[in-house]
């Protein structure tokens, strides 16, 4: 507690910009939802495409489950993590178990309960540049010789790729201001699991906090913008491409 | 290049039945042009023979195998689509290019191919443009190139030509005709512009509701339609259609004006008849003239080459379309008088009544 109150103090804010430990709260965030959104990515295409695209048994269920961290109580899904992938719980056990994976408490489980609550905004943004698609384009493909493999790996990716950077950018900012589901799986551990948002309400929690938590507010603002910026550059790039 | 059979296709969506059993055979190398009004599953048909919809019953073959169940990938086809259908992320030859990547043809075999049939189509010039970089023509033009350069057994054309304006449809028009001449692959076509089909085809299969209404040269469709549908589709302005009974003297009118007939078609006296005549088919005679239809001249269109008139008659509008220019106005009393033996009979059922 005492490094963060020293952390408060204002000659620490003109001296050094950032404290040791608000540069561990900002990497560890940045590493967080960076993972988040990799490891969300690919499952994120596969679900947006079978939603979109194909009728099976259950795609209801599967819709609603996918966007079910979109309406509850962040707190609800960190809790329901803890209890399905704590140490204790079914997933968790047989993770830690046979594989040595423990993610409770740990900054992997952070990610895991980012990429969750970043998922259902990866999803929309993939399936709604994927209802754009002109299906003659696809159907070309397959008369044209082509497996459905390479269809989707030729034309439909490429086509869909400004949905997919956008919902990346989605993913990563819903990553980077997750606060509810990551203290409640795996705490607020400094240098484990505290990330920005934790890290600030850390800060507003102890006399003299002010300063940390102002400089990490800002730091979060500067990140979001820059996102934002790459991600409309990226876009626009992708985009002048696609456009038929 | 291979034939395509087509026997006893069905197609249902769900209660729905969208084809009723169509049977077309198809020669080596024939340009056919399935045509009807829109809704009458021409489309889906030729979808059906791509293997991009499911077939509910029958058989496609395409030579001697048939390929209900086989994907689109392994028809041995290529389509060209209205909407063009080009990869907008591609430059003009890597569109071209594609079907060859796919088969891993070497990139030097590839280079020489796509240059060829860009050179034949003139898209030469235009390799290295975007899709977007080009007009319509220029985009249905790379389309084509794509199909070509694929070599399928089989060219299949969905509308391909609706996009266009139509200084330009007339010109591709030709364009695809020309290309067909010089690569006689086997070809189909599907419109709903009966213009485009009788200019292009050698065989034409008209379509109406599901089901196949008549198949046949374009001119033994336009001389002896099977029924009152092709009779009507086919040729524009379309054939007018008036109703009478068979008398005696000729088919009469309700308002007893009596058209003659130069043959004995075998029917009762009294049955009720529709009596079709092309509108290059009726003549101007003077009002009063006896075995002709009495007429109002309502408007007239000159087009140049020929004028067509659309005349008000007992039961309706009718046109004709004169080839000399005219000197009548509108409002003025006319007799249309048929060319008898051009006439054309169809029974209440709209079946051709046999004239020989």
């Amino acid at each position: 507690m005492d490094a963060y109150l020293r952390q408060g103090d204002r000659s620490v804010l003109v001296t050094d910009w950032l404290s040791p430990e608000e540069w561990t709260a900002v990497g560890l965030s940045l590493k967080v939802a960076l993972v988040a959104m990799a490891a969300s990515l690919i499952p994120g295409i596969a679900i947006a495409y079978a939603l979109e695209r194909s009728r099976f048994w259950g795609r209801q269920v599967l819709d609603v489950l996918v966007h079910l961290p979109l309406v509850l109580p962040p707190v609800v899904v960190g809790y329901t993590l803890l209890l399905g992938f704590g140490r204790r719980g079914p997933i968790g056990s047989f993770l830690a178990e046979h594989f040595g994976i423990v993610l409770s408490f740990r900054w992997t489980g952070a990610a895991l309960a980012c990429a969750i609550m970043g998922f259902p905004l990866l999803v929309r943004a993939i399936r709604l540049s994927l209802e754009t698609v002109d299906r003659k384009l696809e159907d070309a493909a397959g008369t044209l010789g082509a497996h459905p493999v390479w269809v989707f790996l030729f034309v439909t990716l490429p086509l869909i790729l400004p949905g997919i950077i956008a919902g990346m950018v989605l993913s990563f900012a819903k990553a980077m201001g997750e606060f509810g589901a990551t203290i409640t799986f795996v705490s607020n551990i400094p240098g484990e699991t505290q990330t920005i948002p934790s890290a600030i309400y850390t800060f507003t929690q102890v006399p003299g906090g002010e300063g940390g938590a102002l400089r990490l507010t800002l730091v979060s603002v500067v990140i979001s913008i820059a996102a934002l910026w790459a991600s409309e550059w990226m876009a626009r790039r992708v985009r002048r491409k696609v456009i038929a | 290049m291979a034939n395509v059979s087509i026997r006893d296709v069905r197609k249902s969506f769900g209660t729905v039945s969208i084809i009723k059993g169509v049977d077309v055979d198809i020669q080596d190398g024939e340009f056919v042009i399935l045509v009807g009004p829109s809704g009458c599953g021409k489309s889906t048909l030729l979808r059906m023979i791509a293997g991009l919809e499911d077939i509910s019953g029958g058989d496609i073959r395409i030579g001697s195998r048939v390929v209900n169940d086989v994907p689109p990938k392994d028809r041995d086809i290529a389509m060209v689509f209205q909407s063009y259908a080009l990869y907008p992320h591609m430059t003009v030859a890597e569109n071209m290019e594609f079907s060859l990547k796919l088969k891993g043809v070497p990139a030097a075999e590839q280079k020489k191919r796509v240059a060829e049939a860009a050179s034949s189509l003139g898209l030469t010039p235009l390799l290295d443009r975007y899709p977007r970089q080009l007009s319509g023509g220029q985009r249905q033009r790379v389309a084509m190139g794509r199909a070509i350069v694929r070599d399928p057994q089989v060219f299949l054309f969905d509308e391909p030509l609706s996009n266009l304006d139509a200084k330009l449809r007339v010109q591709m028009r030709a364009e695809i005709k020309e290309l067909h001449q010089r690569l006689k692959t086997t070809t189909i076509y599907v419109t709903h512009d009966q213009i485009e089909a009788m200019t292009m085809a050698d065989k034409i299969v008209v379509m109406h509701d599901g089901i196949v209404e008549q198949i046949g040269a374009p001119l033994e469709l336009y001389d002896r339609p099977a029924n009152r549908f092709v009779a009507g589709f086919i040729g524009s302005p379309a054939m007018n259609f008036i109703e009478g009974r068979f008398g005696p003297e000729g088919i009469v009118l309700p308002s007893g004006a009596v058209l003659p007939l130069d043959i004995k078609p075998q029917l009762n006296l009294g049955a009720e008849i529709t009596y079709g005549i092309r509108p290059e088919h009726l003549q101007i005679a003077p009002a009063g003239t006896p075995g002709s239809i009495p007429a109002t001249v309502s408007v007239i269109e000159p087009t140049g080459s020929d004028t067509t008139l659309i005349v008000k008659a007992e039961g309706g509008n009718l046109t004709v379309v004169l080839r000399e220019r005219c000197a009548l106005k509108p409002g003025e009393a006319v007799a249309l008088k048929p060319v008898a033996h051009q006439a054309h009979l169809f029974d209440e059922q709209g079946k051709r009544i046999a004239t020989a």
